[in-house]
């Protein structure tokens, strides 16, 4: 038995599904690109000292990388409707296996997202000290966890009819409500709200890199309890799922 | 042979044990009461019209369904310690396969995952599919998917083989190669149990069948005896001029029919039959001998439920 074959596989036949990566990971590039380059003098954003290309990649890295973790479910919705999740589980291939070689693809497609974000924001001129780049990265990727969670739960629960929609609503309505496009105001409801997501305090982790402190209490609080909860209810989901379809 | 009611109980060592097994979807009962045991080494069918429950009683012995009542065993145990053990290899009725891989990539993928798997090219080779082996999964015709499912099945090296309906997709010589490929990995001592809908797939490569209908077992025994409790031949000749009467008299048949010119006649031993038939009428011409149709076989056999 070899988890490291398994795994090398799966992540081969990721990489090899072309239409997948250049979407996954073209797409937030090219809205960066798009957005950053025609205000990449911009340097003093709404008098924060901060600038555009900067301001832009940090959101783009945080709703980038949730993306390409959410991602996961759609390629299990596919496994499952071709029913080899059903010819996995009359193989050895243990739960713990399965999970770890999901949430390693997933960060495989995080910090490829990553690196050409940031490679790309170096180009518009940002620049960070090491320090910086280490604590908003490492911190992204913590934060990462609950995303990986809820790609697997909503890959064995919908269909990959469905799938599409919900996780483009999914991370449409996570990105907005945490912040990744427009700050969150000092308070209200939607604050109130945004405090609860694991979204928002994905997108604190990547405002590491403007300035921001990272995690208080709360933040690791709110990614304990989403972490847990995602990750029973895709065990859970997973164990059930085992029906023909 | 019994016809299916009571099966001792299964000793420990069985390879597949299941008692009293039943499931239902919603109002549809698909199992209503399965006893089977099936001791290693045997090869066994387990034969059945669409329907018949015979893919719910898999999944239930593959400890994919829970089953609502009775319980399936594997090598003694839950089934789901005989997959994690490694010893079950099962081919499933619908499948395709994962995309973006080679079927080689794929096998070593699967292999990978076995403690004692067959060498990848080793199955490759068992398998005939050295032509498909470098192509992408995505791009294989129907019958070459079940081929190289097939030979993911059989890359577990497993003790335990569970096929159902293996050659569903398979034309005539993709079906030979399989259960030419089958007897030998069978001849080492495993059990296969495999289920199919082709009374003659029953009869060339299982040593016993299990008849299914209605989610009951129905018959159980060698595929001969089975055969000669549904598989009906028909003799069809052309022969002008004498009553049906005549021919039921003939010995091996027991039903005549007349049809225009023609004759049909079911046959309860059909060498007899064309032997007598061809002695008492020599003008009979344009003679065909056909095989059961299994769906009107149970019927016949179950009676319409």
């Amino acid at each position: 038995m070899s988890v490291a074959t398994y795994i090398r596989y799966e992540i081969l036949r990721t990489v090899r599904n072309r239409r997948f990566m250049i979407l996954a990971l073209g797409f937030p590039l090219v809205i960066y690109f798009l957005i950053a380059t025609p205000n990449r003098h911009e340097t003093n954003l709404g008098g924060t000292g901060i600038s555009a290309p900067l301001y832009l990649m940090v959101g783009l890295v945080a709703f980038g990388t949730m993306n390409a973790m959410l991602g996961s479910g759609a390629r299990i919705a596919a496994e499952r409707s071709a029913g080899w999740n059903r010819q996995l589980r009359i193989t050895p291939l243990s739960a713990r296996t399965y999970f770890r070689t999901k949430v390693l693809t997933g960060y495989m497609l995080a910090a490829m997202t990553m690196v050409l974000l940031y490679t790309a924001g170096s180009v518009l001129g940002v620049r960070l000290t090491a320090n910086e780049w280490v604590k908003m990265t490492a911190l992204l990727l913590v934060g990462l966890i609950p995303f990986a969670a809820l790609g697997i739960l909503f890959g064995h629960l919908l269909t990959p009819d469905s799938i599409g929609p919900a996780i483009g609503g999914l991370t449409a309505a996570l990105s907005i409500l945490g912040g990744v496009w427009f700050p969150v105001t000092g308070h209200g409801i939607l604050h109130d709200i945004a405090l609860g997501l694991p979204s928002y305090w994905l997108v604190q982790a990547a405002h590491i890199g403007v300035g921001g402190h990272g995690w208080d209490r709360t933040g690791w609080v709110v990614w304990v309890v989403w972490t847990l909860a995602a990750a029973y209810f895709a065990r859970r989901a997973y164990e059930r799922d085992t029906k023909r379809t | 042979m019994s016809v299916a009611t009571a099966t001792p109980a299964a000793p420990a060592t069985s390879g597949i044990a299941v008692r009293g097994l039943t499931k239902s979807f919603g109002a549809v009962e698909a199992v209503r009461g399965i006893d089977v045991s099936i001791e290693p080494g045997q090869t066994v069918a387990l034969l059945g019209p669409n329907g018949a429950g015979k893919s719910t009683t898999i999944d239930m012995m593959l400890g994919l369904q829970e089953p609502d009542g009775g319980t399936a065993h594997l090598f003694g145990g839950p089934p789901q310690d005989a997959v994690k053990a490694g010893r079950v290899g099962a081919m499933l009725q619908i499948g395709q396969l994962i995309r973006d891989l080679t079927v080689r990539e794929l096998i070593s993928m699967v292999a990978s995952l076995y403690p004692r798997p067959l060498g990848v090219d080793e199955t490759i080779e068992l398998t005939r599919i050295g032509e498909i082996a470098d192509r992408r999964t995505q791009l294989l015709s129907g019958g070459e998917t079940q081929r190289a499912r097939f030979a993911i099945t059989l890359v577990s090296n497993a003790d335990l083989l569970v096929l159902d309906e293996p050659t569903a997709a398979m034309d005539v010589e993709a079906r030979r190669a399989f259960w030419a490929t089958m007897r030998d990995f069978a001849a080492h001592g495993r059990t296969v149990l495999f289920a199919t809908h082709y009374l003659e797939e029953a009869d060339a490569y299982a040593d016993r069948a299990v008849l299914m209908a209605h989610g009951r077992v129905v018959a159980d025994g060698a595929p001969t005896e089975i055969k000669a409790m549904v598989g009906h031949r028909r003799i069809r000749a052309t022969l002008p001029g004498v009553p049906p009467e005549a021919l039921e008299e003939l010995d091996g048949v027991t039903r005549a029919e007349r049809r225009g010119d023609s004759v049909v006649l079911t046959c309860s031993d059909s060498d007899t039959a064309i032997r007598a038939l061809l002695a008492r009428f020599p003008d009979a011409r344009d003679i065909e001998i056909t095989g059961a149709d299994l769906e009107d076989a149970f019927v016949e056999l179950t009676g319409a439920e």
